[in-house]
């Protein structure tokens, strides 16, 4: 099998590849928004908690 | 079992080791999937009716597996949030309900593009598609009423009782292709008798479905953690994680 067949996936490219790139899309997607959300909320604590120190001493 | 609900049932508990199992959830998943995907793009063999078209299955089925298994999950939350009122598990429903309405949004469209080239069209309004268009909605009702409910325990209440009813459209969803005449083929992996699929087409499958469902328990963690910090972050266990 040549390499522009398997890109070909017997005609059927077009179906085949847009729904592997949706999947991959989902997959990305439901781990970064959660991780970003948690990041940005570590930072948010972190800073809090810094600010609560330095009005503390 | 008992010491281990009530452990996981305990927010600091959840959130250290849920962190603990990030890192393995995610290798795990990685190699299931890209194992999957070469064996399902590359090695398995192309189907005699329907070509290369087929290859779809490979993220079409184990996307609709989920997105059944994950509503499930949730309706099992909803009881304990109604029975035991634990939080944590209003958290793992809530934080479920984005995955497994991604899930089923994948199993639809996906559909839909395997459809087009094998019926000619990439929608009918048929038992099996209508169905799980319901479950979209149920996944989106979910995420809705608890948005649109202030009060955090009243709207984790109401969102319990919202996802114990919809439980009621997963059989319908799993029999409707042998309930009604449909379109849709009927089940070749999930049924008593013997799979009517060859193993090398099979495993590709059987690989692609457990990497999706150890994806879940990854994407999951991620979101619950996120959701916990966020909560919970005047409590005396997310002001330990800072003292230093």
């Amino acid at each position: 099998m040549s390499l522009s067949e398997f890109f070909d996936m017997g005609g059927y490219a077009a179906f085949v590849w847009s729904s592997y790139a949706l999947t991959l899309m989902v997959l990305v997607l439901n781990v970064w928004l959660p991780w970003r959300q948690h990041r940005q909320a570590l930072r948010k604590l972190k800073r809090l908690h810094r600010q609560q120190k330095a009005s503390k001493s | 079992m008992w010491k281990w609900f009530h452990q996981w049932g305990s927010p600091p508990h959840f959130y250290r080791r849920a962190g603990r199992w990030l890192p393995w959830l995610g290798g795990l998943f990685a190699i299931f999937f890209l194992t999957g995907l070469v064996d399902g793009l590359v090695f398995a063999p192309a189907d005699y009716q329907q070509g290369d078209s087929y290859r779809i299955i490979y993220v079409h089925v184990p996307a609709a597996w989920m997105s059944m298994f994950i509503y499930m999950v949730m309706a099992v939350c909803g009881v304990i949030v109604l029975v035991w009122r634990m939080k944590m598990a209003e958290i793992v429903l809530i934080s479920s309900a984005p995955i497994g309405a991604s899930f089923t949004f994948l199993a639809l469209v996906t559909g839909s593009l395997w459809g087009k080239p094998m019926w000619g069209t990439y929608w009918v309004w048929d038992a099996r598609l209508t169905s799980e268009l319901i479950l979209l909605f149920l996944y989106l009702g979910v995420i809705g009423l608890y948005g649109a409910i202030d009060e955090k325990r009243m709207a984790g209440r109401a969102v319990a009782i919202l996802a114990i009813v919809g439980a009621v459209n997963i059989p319908i969803i799993h029999f409707s292709v042998e309930w009604w005449n449909s379109l849709h083929q009927g089940p070749t992996v999930t049924k008593f008798d013997k799979p009517s699929i060859h193993w090398s087409m099979l495993l590709p499958l059987l690989l692609m479905a457990t990497a999706f469902q150890i994806y879940y328990v990854w994407a999951l963690f991620l979101k619950v953690r996120a959701e916990l910090l966020q909560r919970e972050r005047n409590s005396r266990w997310v002001e330990e994680l800072f003292r230093s």
